[in-house]
């Protein structure tokens, strides 16, 4: 089907929107309170050192890299969330019946999405810049990266919501699929501490190259050239918003 | 929707066939016309592929083959312009747990394409009996009030042809009665309504159309009319009381009016009457009371839907209906 129904995808981006403002302690407090707690635990087990090998402080290291992850959670979260909710309660067939096309329900879906993780993002920013001196070295390369990882996470939250077919499934994505590649992604260490083979592992990661290249847009310096992760990033939100795209056209998991 | 078709069909549907993925063939090369303006029921047993039909209409379900014609519009190549057109409350309830009714409806209207018209939305709440409950969350609505929200939310963008699939499962009789009112309101304003139902009653009472399928096939289509006056039984049943026995002997005497017993009286079946002349009653009460002599008691029943929509998806002469396909 063709963009047809411009209001209808307004509408429904507006409802996703709507849906997290209406629960914020669960999605933007609560991020924002364990944000807090992992920087307070870290800073008291790592002390005042700084990053080997980065030559910056650990709390300007650390807090664009908790900024990131949560977005890239919260983003996860929305569309995955919504689409599970809307699957156990039969509210997904309104998204079938209305006439909107696939391009018009991923749009809304993301960018709703990306619009809960900037306010995360926003919002993490204002609770924990108090703690560090924080640079924004390159700013388009901190949206470029915030908002292409949001996309993407938005997209494979999008997608495992359409996969699962109960709470349980999509739990089951988030311990073990989201949870390991996020905390081993570079969050909380640089990759140059890591053993050399842990270090050639960690370029498998996606994950690694949005917290990598998001950080380096604040304090200047990362693990890998951010030009190289530009692609990598940009090319797998591309592939992951067709795939999206495709899969809600042939009504994957979702249609008999 | 406003700004009506115009067609003579509002539903024209030909050799629509669906076999899911595990193998059960639901549909079976369905055909059905339901005129623009009609109030036609959709009846059938549990399983009988009502609801696959309705939700291959609403794209909740992929056909396996077989077109669909709405408004003379290609329903699965004009997927958007038929949507806008249609409304259906499906059989299972859905509700959104983050909103209240009116929010529900809005966004509803928003996603068909509609800017939200409050007044109808108010109108729908009213109508419906939700005006009490529109400010709270869906999570605390009742059964009932969940499934009359789903019939306001398939309302919400005026669309031409309304589908309804059990709309009345766990409504209580006077919300009933009142729903099934504005549904002949939407009807005499020109909306066509195609209603699926386990209330017989209901459906002989609104419908001037009605289609009976089994096992994935059309075992009736006829007027609601032609239906009760052509495949509607009428029976003659005479009563002798305890110990009555139908012997060989009179089963072959009345073999024409194929005669039962319960063990007290004898049941004729009359000839289908077209009109009063035709009647075939006088001939069956005379052989009865020839053969048995005068009754105690003796009576006419007319079948009524329930009976023949019994009859013909148990029977295995299903023929009779005269399936219009």
């Amino acid at each position: 089907m063709r963009p047809v129904n411009p209001r209808g995808a307004w509408t429904l981006f507006v409802r996703e929107t709507q849906r997290f403002m209406k629960v914020k302690m669960q999605t933007i407090v609560a991020p924002a309170l364990t944000a807090i707690l992992y920087l307070l635990i870290f800073r008291y087990a790592m002390g005042e050192r700084s990053v080997p090998g980065l030559d910056v402080d650990y709390f300007s290291f650390l807090i664009p890299g908790l900024v990131m992850m949560s977005m890239l959670q919260n983003a996860f979260a929305n569309t995955s969330s919504s689409m599970i909710v809307g699957k156990v309660m039969n509210v997904n067939i309104y998204l079938l019946m209305a006439p909107l096309s696939a391009i018009e329900v991923v749009i809304a879906f993301l960018a709703a999405a990306v619009l809960r993780a900037l306010v995360v993002a926003v919002v993490l920013l204002l609770v924990l810049s108090p703690f560090a001196h924080l640079t924004f070295s390159h700013i388009s390369l901190i949206l470029f990266y915030g908002v292409c990882g949001s996309v993407l996470m938005g997209g494979l939250g999008f997608i495992g919501g359409m996969w699962s077919k109960k709470f349980d499934d999509m739990a089951l994505i988030n311990n073990f699929v989201i949870m390991p590649l996020t905390f081993l992604s570079g969050v909380f260490y640089s990759v140059t501490q890591l053993p050399p083979l842990w270090q050639k592992i960690n370029h498998f990661n996606p994950f690694f190259y949005l917290i990598d290249g998001f950080r380096y847009g604040f304090i200047g310096v990362g693990d890998t050239n951010p030009y190289i992760a530009l692609w990598v990033v940009g090319g797998s939100t591309f592939i992951c918003m067709v795939a999206c795209w495709y899969l809600w056209r042939i009504g994957w998991k979702l249609k008999d | 929707m406003t700004g009506s078709p115009a067609s003579e069909f509002a539903l024209q549907i030909r050799d629509l066939h669906k076999t899911y993925a595990n193998g059960k063939t639901a549909l079976q090369n369905i055909n059905l016309d339901v005129p623009a303006g009609a109030f036609y029921a959709l009846l059938g047993p549990n399983g009988a592929g009502k609801s696959t039909l309705i939700n291959i209409l609403a794209d909740i379900v992929l056909p396996s083959g077989g077109s669909a014609m709405m408004f003379g519009h290609d329903v699965f190549r004009d997927r958007a312009w038929c949507k806008r057109r249609l409304g259906v409350v499906p059989q299972e309830v859905a509700f959104d747990p983050f909103f209240n009714p009116r929010e529900v409806l809005k966004i509803t209207s928003g996603m068909f394409g509609c800017k939200p018209d409050m007044a109808w939305i108010d109108e729908l709440l009213g109508r419906l009996e939700l005006s009490e409950h529109c400010e709270k969350n869906t999570r605390q609505l009742s059964g009932g009030m969940r499934r009359r929200l789903l019939v306001a939310q398939a309302l919400v963008h005026k669309p031409p042809l309304v589908i309804l699939d059990e709309p009345t499962a766990g409504v209580d009789v006077e919300l009933r009665r009142r729903l099934w009112d504005f549904m002949r309101e939407l009807n005499a304003g020109g909306t066509t309504i195609l209603l699926t139902t386990h209330y017989l009653e209901e459906a002989e009472e609104l419908c001037d159309h009605v289609t009976i399928v089994d096992g994935g096939k059309v075992v009736a289509d006829r007027s609601m009319r032609e239906l009760m006056r052509e495949v509607a039984g009428r029976y003659l049943w005479l009563s002798y009381g305890e110990g009555f026995v139908l012997s060989e002997a009179d089963m072959a005497a009345l073999s024409q009016f194929q005669p039962r017993s319960n063990g007290k009286g004898v049941c004729l079946t009359l000839r289908h009457a077209t009109d009063e002349t035709s009647s075939s009653f006088h001939e069956a009460y005379s052989a009865a009371v020839a053969r048995f002599g005068p009754p105690i008691d003796a009576g006419v029943r007319q079948e009524d839907l329930e009976d023949v929509f019994i009859r013909l998806t148990h029977d295995d002469d299903k023929a009779t209906a005269g399936a219009g396909t």
